[in-house]
């Protein structure tokens, strides 16, 4: 499966899923009065690709101990990986529209003791990478095949937990980790470089002993070869810094840092949904 | 150097006399070195533990810093113009005692009262407590972000004054560094020179403890940092350093200090065991003789 | 001021205020100004705003470096990276060294209901009440936040001050005595005592009309500094009433009902009932008041609590214990 070229991997079909999560997830944070829109919408396309094209997991055993892991370090996008979760089958659908109500499945950020699918509790910015990162040692300890992911928000860059982590995945040579940096560039309080710039990014990465690639995160041909080039056993964890454009997807949210958080009124959510389904 | 035109005899002259002046002020800064070095040594003792690894390996820096390059006075402590110094690295505290109590902070004495119940000298910097420290360091980590806090006040006050900070190697795997680096950068606080005291001693052999860290000027120069890269234990190259430093507009210096762990003291050097180590009466005897005939032969030179 | 506010918002405005009156203040976030409403202050000073981005142990610290070069800094974040994330920082950089610097911590509690348990502070109390040199305060309403931000910039050393997300409706008059370390009375009664903080005073009050319905008349005060904590109210209240109520958002262990139990223990041994989350994780939740409820925290928790308190005499069972999280 995972040596499909690009012509393989059937983009049609991969943006048709990812245009119906984005309406999905438009509807689940309407519904629940409250949630992160654009980075949501960022992210869902990393997220459809994985979860379609790549991930090695079962929907009906979502411990199998052999699984690929993913987590989401910007775990306030939850609403991006409760979608395609709901669309893998890890639970039923309606209970997208339970999100962030009292003791829901789902909730405001991802819960690994509420949610069948989802690897590792996140919300607090760092922590998820962090985790990965001993995720991933235990793979290497346990001398397990599957790989670990995680999607990362491009301010995470600048907590100093994140560097903590990244200097061990590099020392411990943990070569089946894979970030994917959510770069959309925009953050809660503005344009991320104007607040703190990240930028150099993959000098930094590659500063810190990782292999750095940067692709646009809303092309699936790009996301299936970084991917792909990612799976080198060569001692060296993996970053795929992808370029991104917050609220993708609805013409409205797009490039917005209004839309970073906050729900769509009834005429917003209309004419959202109305959008997606005439690109259809 | 700019030399005034003249004729040849005077300019060679000067040219000379200029080289001898700062020869004679290098064997100073050096006397300083080995002086702290020694005040170091008394403050530990026999059958204490001490820092007395990475006092060491930071003297030739901070005998640098606080007799040539900063501008301090302690009579005016609180001088709002004032350099400041932060000793990110606490553990370390044994020299910026050796180095304010010779610069006149507080007396001499107060050096062996250090940790006493009631005394002056903490086991880590105490701003409190101590004359001349301006930081509570000792945990790990948080110097460099005060330095940035101190920076962005200077400026917000058009004051010139600078700060300087000295960093452990090991103590750069703390998240807040990078934090700081970060910062530091994005708003140019070219009036911050940091250290780092690189004097590569770890646990497990060197290659494999250098996976973590290395390598380390890559790291501050993609984080936005102007990097020079000196050996730690020779002054000129010190202070030619923070010379190049103070000129570097718009964003901060990174000095990576290659040094020696222990550096003065021949038992200690390179000696893990002396990252708090104690020492039996003979190892201090032997390192007294040895700061002793150290500073006797640089009183030869002149 | 008559209507409901988020007092976060008046947090924003009366920065905004004190930075006219004082150049030395400065103001710094990590990436939520508009949530904290530092922002007002960013729009009226940029030059004396920094915005530290998702790095708050780095925001602390250099919020301490500006205070020990002469200025006023206040840091703002949520809770519960204030007082997490960033917790060493404050304990060493700042209270430690005792240095100018007011942590004020916005959507506290449940009250930060939609985020869920990632972004709900309700350790907060207990932790910051337990590093020296620090005051700690959590203000009730509007009229006393604001009096609250004018206090702590006028005294020197290290501040925590709590704030909640949700609008709070007023609840004193706008020339109500204020005093740090000094309980505000707002109801009269000598049956039990209700001693509340921040958004539960308000539900003390609700509670304490239901009571009176009942023939029991409870004083409330609003205890907005939670350290130095008011002894003299508690002892008073100790000696005239026939027991305690104490309600917060926050859990039961470490903050106001700690506090106040731990000085009625040493000077005047009464029994108390503590209202607050009971030492679990609460979750995501729409509304806040339902979260409120559902974890057994508010007007009607606290008639409760009164109740069985009023109706009860000695010893109690240990399943009387108000320590055990109720939910399923």
């Amino acid at each position: 499966m995972n040596d499909r070229t690009p012509s393989d991997i059937g983009v049609r079909e991969l943006e048709a899923v990812a245009r119906k999560l984005r309406g999905q997830i438009i509807r689940m944070i309407a519904a629940a009065g409250s949630g992160h829109c654009g980075g949501s919408l960022s992210a869902v396309d990393i997220l459809t690709y994985l979860y379609f094209r790549e991930l090695r997991i079962r929907p009906n055993e979502p411990r199998w101990p052999e699984r690929d892991r993913f987590l989401l370090s910007k775990g306030h996008c939850a609403p991006a990986l409760y979608a395609v979760l709901a669309e893998r089958g890890y639970f039923p659908k309606e209970k997208l529209w339970t999100l962030r109500g009292i003791e829901s499945t789902l909730q405001g950020h991802p819960d690994m003791r509420k949610t069948p699918g989802v690897d590792m509790t996140t919300g607090s910015l760092g922590q998820g990478f962090s985790c990965a990162v001993g995720i991933a040692l235990a793979g290497k300890l346990d001398r397990k095949d599957y790989r670990v992911y995680v999607v990362l928000g491009d301010s995470e860059l600048q907590t100093g937990l994140l560097w903590e982590a990244a200097m061990m995945a590099r020392q411990q040579g943990l070569d089946h980790l894979v970030a994917i940096i959510d770069n959309n560039k925009l953050q809660s309080d503005g344009v991320t470089k104007t607040i703190v710039d990240i930028e150099p990014i993959a000098e930094k990465w590659r500063a810190f002993g990782w292999e750095a690639r940067r692709i646009d995160g809303h092309d699936f041909g790009q996301i299936h070869a970084a991917v792909v080039q990612s799976k080198s056993a060569n001692g060296q964890p993996k970053v795929i810094i992808a370029d991104t454009v917050k609220g993708k997807g609805v013409s409205f949210m797009e490039g917005l840092v209004s839309w970073h958080s906050g729900a769509p009124n009834p005429q917003q959510t209309a004419a959202a949904l109305h959008e997606l389904e005439a690109r259809a | 150097m700019e030399l005034e035109r003249g004729p040849r005899p005077l300019r060679l002259i000067g040219k000379v006399r200029h080289q001898m002046k700062t020869e004679k002020s290098l064997r100073n800064l050096q006397r300083k070195a080995c002086l702290l070095r020694r005040h170091i040594i008394r403050m530990v003792g026999v059958g204490k533990t001490g820092h007395i690894g990475g006092s060491c390996s930071c003297a030739d820096i901070v005998a640098a810093l606080y007799f040539s390059v900063m501008n301090v006075d302690p009579a005016r402590p609180d001088d709002p113009g004032r350099d400041r110094f932060i000793l990110s690295k606490g553990h370390a505290a044994l020299v910026l005692y050796a180095a304010l109590a010779e610069r006149g902070f507080f007396p001499l004495g107060e050096l062996e009262r250090l940790k006493q119940v009631g005394a002056m000298l903490q086991g880590h910097p105490d701003r409190l407590r101590t004359p001349g420290v301006e930081a509570n360091t000792g945990s790990l980590g948080q110097g460099l972000s005060l330095a940035n806090g101190m920076a962005l006040a200077a400026k917000l006050d058009g004051s010139n004054h600078r700060i300087y900070v000295i960093l452990g190697d090991g103590e750069i795997n703390e998240g807040q560094v990078w934090e700081a680096a970060m910062f530091g950068a994005f708003h140019r606080l070219d009036n911050v020179t940091a250290t780092l005291d690189r004097n590569g001693l770890q646990a497990m052999g060197p290659t494999k403890a250098r996976l973590g860290t290395e390598p380390m000027g890559d790291k501050w120069r993609a984080f936005g940092w102007h990097v020079i890269e000196i050996d730690g234990h020779d002054l000129a190259q010190i202070l030619d350093a923070f010379a190049q430093a103070k000129a570097h507009p718009g964003s901060p210096t990174l000095i990576l200090a290659n040094t020696v762990k222990g550096k003065g003291i021949s038992f200690a050097e390179n000696n893990p065991a002396f990252h708090n180590g104690m020492m039996t009466q003979e190892q201090y005897d032997l390192a007294s003789r040895e700061l002793e005939a150290a500073l006797a032969a640089l009183n030869d030179q002149t | 001021m008559s209507q409901a506010q988020p007092n976060k918002v008046i947090y924003g405005q009366t920065l905004v205020e004190l930075g006219e009156r004082n150049p030395r203040i400065v103001v710094l976030d990590a990436d939520v100004p508009r949530s904290t409403n530092t922002y007002r202050f960013r729009d009226a000073f940029p030059d004396r705003f920094f915005d530290c981005g998702v790095a708050e142990q780095n925001m602390i610290c250099i919020a301490a470096g500006l205070a020990a070069s002469g200025k006023i800094a206040f840091a703002s974040t949520f809770a519960v990276f204030a007082s997490m994330r960033a917790c060493e920082q404050v304990r060493t950089s700042v209270a430690y060294p005792r240095l100018n610097v007011k942590i004020v911590a916005t959507n506290a509690g449940v009250d930060n209901a939609g985020d869920g348990v990632t972004h709900q502070g309700i350790e907060d109390l207990a932790i910051m009440r337990a590093i020296p040199n620090m005051t700690v305060l959590s203000p009730s309403d509007p009229v006393t936040t604001r009096k609250a931000v004018l206090a702590i910039a006028q005294l020197d050393g290290p501040v925590y001050l709590r704030l909640g997300r949700n609008p709070s409706p007023v609840l004193h008059e706008e020339n109500v005595e204020f005093e740090l370390g000094k309980m505000i009375p707002l109801r009269d009664g000598d049956d039990l005592a209700v001693i509340a903080t921040g958004n539960m005073v308000h539900e003390a009050l609700i509670a304490a009309e239901a009571l009176a319905g009942q023939g029991i008349e409870a004083r409330v005060l609003d205890c907005h500094t939670v350290k130095p904590i008011d002894n003299a109210a508690i002892l008073d209240a100790a000696r005239a009433t026939r027991g305690i109520i104490t309600a917060e958002d926050h859990n039961l262990i470490g903050g106001l009902g700690g506090a106040v139990c731990e000085v009625v223990s040493e000077l005047w041994p009464t029994r108390v009932r503590r209202v607050g989350l009971k030492d679990c994780f609460a979750s995501s939740g729409r509304d806040y008041r339902e979260l409120l409820a559902h974890f057994q925290m508010d007007a009607a928790a606290i008639q409760a609590a009164a109740q069985e308190l009023w109706s009860s005499n000695g010893v109690h069972a240990l399943s009387a214990s108000s320590a055990r999280c109720a939910t399923r």
